[in-house]
């Protein structure tokens, strides 16, 4: 079903490219920037393509990369990706009822996401109903993640392995928005299907918030029957930047079964804080997030799953050059620095006192050209330090990636 | 296009490439004689990629629920107890309990020999019989095995000498250990009423890799195989949770893992330091240089070495006797650990040292002050040295 729909809509989309011909078939529905966006409007804030009179816009976005990395002297050579080709489908279906979706091919297609699948009804701008396939809104960059609106080719760790991003499951919620002067408040609310046990039973030897991603059956049924509760807030000032405080938690186990008990309920609770802005003296643009974790790990289980976890990043971009370039009128050329940090294990050694390590601590320094706000090619060193859960000496990797990133 | 812009693409590609192209900002690898971990020398290229495979299946290999895991067990990998294949951490110490002299373990039907203290969501883990006597043991560094395990036979016991017959106080002798009921005989096996001579484990109780190996997978996971198919839950015989070509490709990685090198061995403090060590007579059971036999492997094959090791027993006094023992050593005897990446063995043990059979030694000297029964002349002798002199012993061990 999920291959149909994905069919469909590169034909749809191979249409629209036929119809590129003759510019009257089509329209470019650039996103409003004179409006006080914040993260949950990112999946609104997406250039999309209509054609003709075909009730439904287009778009979507493509990364290519390349990679360079050693780890301790030793290098795997240079590797070319493609990490992601995401196609957005978006429907007006009636007035204030709306219809958005983002299905994502990763990895040359190896993995197809179904990323968001909504349907959004506006009772009023302060209670709007959404219900599908959500992106819960815990941290900013779970549901701002789209590839081009960013300076680095690597996602946080932190966003990406503790959150992680981009996580979404079905569920029912509300949202809604209230502007006055220069400031808008905004929250979230919802119920969904949540996390399974792989959380702390996974290949990567350490509480794996990803690992739960595999289970595809989280978009048919809960694996426990508890639901997954998300709740957001942020408010935005269009000075002063956004700042969100989310949380999200739920049980993540399977405790009972065919009316058994098989444990007690164990839970995994995440609360995040995210902000973003831009300088106006400068044009300096700020975007950071921080995430703590809390897991309900059985005391019998070993110490190797963490039962807290937190990290975070800070990304500077500084735009230095914004002029005509090589034809492109909005073209411009940025630097940026990006500092992350995930500690997968906080905690001490039951049996020695020592602090529990597992960390990743890394610098990103990167440049950047936009021929266009809607497409990034970006070169980046990554300097990461990952130690191990006994704290020994840091395997330090590091390399180079070149890519491009684009809406289409 | 101006040529303003021509240049600063220009620019930026050059950038590009130069930054592709410099090496110097990419990590180092350490110096060899830094790691424990990489392969023996003289690897052929099947070799080579067949330690390759027991490498991803020693360290990247987790176990989980699902492949196995459990349901009792202390570690979910290989690579959890061996960090960069160096010592272990007391995170990872495993107890052994129920024999508290010759006659055999009498807890094997309450879950001896090993405690599996951590459990599956669900499950409760192993607890400590009531009345039994336990040991906890510091998993090891796996470096050089392949070396020790191809020393012959006859070779250990011209080092052994169970009457002190020399009168010298030492008296190493091997732990003669029934053979598990499966793998090989050495070529060169020496045989004594039925037992062999174990040569692994703190109290040589493992005859060898292939023993050590089926059974970690076994009480350290719980993890069934052809070799070892009881399942440390049930006590029943299960399916094999890992196929035999994947145990043997560990024993093989374990087999070949490189012996460690000795860092500023020309050092003047070292030089020094290693004489005393000889004049103490510490070498009388760290012996300092082995030879092996003929290995299948030839990178190993009649090779001298330096692992500081008799792979004997030695009664070690009232003090290190935990009142628990394995095969035909007594409590008090434990085999002499090798001295080979002593000094590195904080780069695995998280910045700090774990040292004696469980780590209760938190430093080399530490180390040498707990040594007791045989080895009592040898720290009598080490307390006499002067402040300098003794630091240059200890430079000498870390050294190795």
């Amino acid at each position: 079903m999920k291959r149909f729909f994905l069919l469909s809509m590169l034909l749809a989309i191979a249409g629209i490219a036929a119809a590129q011909r003759d510019t009257a078939l089509f329209k470019r529905i650039v996103p409003d920037s004179g409006r006080l966006h914040m993260n949950m409007d990112a999946v609104y804030n997406r250039p999309f393509v209509q054609a003709g009179k075909l009730p439904a816009t287009l778009g979507g976005y493509v990364e290519a990369n390349s990679a360079y990395f050693s780890e301790n002297g030793v290098s795997e050579g240079l590797s070319f990706q493609l990490p992601r080709l995401t196609l957005f489908v978006a429907s007006t279906i009636r007035q204030r009822i709306k219809f958005l979706s983002e299905i994502e091919l990763e990895e040359g297609g190896r993995e197809i996401n179904i990323e968001f699948a909504s349907v959004d009804v506006e009772l009023d701008p302060l209670l709007n109903f959404r219900g599908g396939i959500i992106m819960n809104p815990i941290g900013a960059f779970n549901q701002n993640h789209d590839g081009p609106k960013w300076e680095f080719i690597s996602r946080p760790v932190a966003a990406t392995t503790i959150i992680p991003a981009t996580w979404s499951t079905v569920g029912f919620g509300v949202f809604g928005k209230y502007a006055q002067d220069n400031w808008v408040w905004a929250y979230e609310a919802y119920l969904s299907n949540g996390f399974d046990d792989k959380i702390i039973n996974n290949n990567q030897n350490r509480t794996w918030m990803p690992a739960s991603k595999t289970n595809a059956e989280r978009f048919e049924e809960s694996f426990n029957g508890a639901p997954l509760i998300t709740l957001k807030g942020a408010v935005r000032h269009r000075r002063f930047g956004e700042v969100g405080i989310s949380w999200m938690g739920g049980v993540y186990n399977k405790y009972r079964e065919d009316g058994i008990d098989l444990d007690q309920k164990r839970r995994v609770d995440f609360l995040a804080l995210d902000y973003n802005t831009r300088l106006s003296k400068w044009n300096t643009a700020i975007t950071g997030e921080w995430v703590w974790a809390f897991i309900g790990v059985p005391p019998t289980y070993t110490q190797q799953y963490g039962r807290r976890q937190q990290g975070g990043f800070i990304d500077l971009v500084q735009p230095v050059i914004q002029q005509p370039m090589l034809g492109w009128n909005q073209a411009t050329i940025n630097v940026a620095l990006r500092g992350e940090y995930a500690d997968y294990n906080v905690g001490r050694f039951i049996e020695t006192g020592g602090n529990i390590y597992d960390q990743v601590t890394a610098i990103v320094p990167g440049i950047s050209f936009r021929p266009s706000g809607q497409t990034v090619l970006r070169a980046n060193y990554r300097y990461a330090w990952h130690r191990d859960l006994l704290g020994n000496p840091a395997k330090k990797i590091a390399g180079f990636q070149f890519g491009i990133s684009t809406y289409f | 296009m101006s040529n303003k812009y021509i240049w600063a693409t220009g620019v930026i590609l050059l950038l590009v490439i130069a930054m592709m192209a410099c090496q110097k900002m990419l990590p180092r690898a350490p110096a060899d004689d830094r790691l424990l971990d990489g392969p023996v020398a003289e690897l052929s290229t099947e070799q080579h990629i067949q330690f390759l495979r027991g490498d991803v299946a020693f360290n990247d290999e987790v176990f989980t629920a699902e492949t196995g895991l459990g349901p009792l067990f202390i570690a979910t990998s290989c690579g959890s107890c061996h960090a960069g294949d160096g010592k272990g951490h007391p995170f990872t110490t495993l107890t052994r309990f129920g024999q508290p002299d010759t006659l055999g373990n009498r807890f094997l039907q309450r879950g001896g020999p090993q405690l599996q203290h951590r459990a599956l969501p669900g499950f409760l883990p192993e607890q400590l019989p009531a009345g039994a006597t336990f040991s906890r043991f510091m998993p090891p560094a796996n470096t050089g095995l392949g070396f020790l395990d191809a020393v012959p036979d006859a070779e250990l016991l011209k080092h052994a000498d169970p009457d002190d017959a020399d009168g010298d106080g030492i008296s190493g002798r091997p732990n003669w250990i029934p053979l598990p009921g499966y793998g090989s005989l050495r070529p060169d096996a020496i045989q004594r009423n039925g037992r062999y001579i174990g040569r692994f484990g703190k109290k040589a109780a493992v005859y060898d890799l292939l023993q050590q190996t089926a059974s970690a997978y076994n009480q350290d996971m719980g993890i069934t195989s052809a070799y070892e198919p009881h399942d440390t839950y049930s006590g029943q015989a299960i399916d094999p949770e890992i196929g035999t070509s994947k145990v043997l490709d560990v024993v093989f990685y374990l087999k070949t893992l490189k012996a460690p090198l000795q860092r500023n061995a020309e050092n003047p403090e070292v030089k020094a330091g290693r004489q005393l060590f000889l004049e103490l007579r510490c070498s009388s059971c760290h012996v300092p240089e082995l030879k092996t036999g003929y290995s299948p492997v030839a990178a190993l094959s009649f090779k001298v070495f330096y692992p500081y090791t008799d792979l004997l027993l030695h009664d070690m006094g009232p003090e290190l006797n935990d009142g628990y023992t394995e095969g035909t050593a007594l409590p008090e005897e434990w085999r002499t650990p090798p001295l080979w990446g002593l000094g590195l063995s904080m780069n695995a043990q998280g910045g700090k040292y774990f040292l004696m059979h469980d780590g209760r030694a938190g430093s080399i000297r530490e180390a040498i002050l707990m040594h007791g029964g045989e080895a009592q002349q040898s720290r009598n002798r080490f307390r006499q040295l002067t402040e300098p002199e003794q630091q240059q012993l200890l430079w000498f061990l870390e050294s190795l």
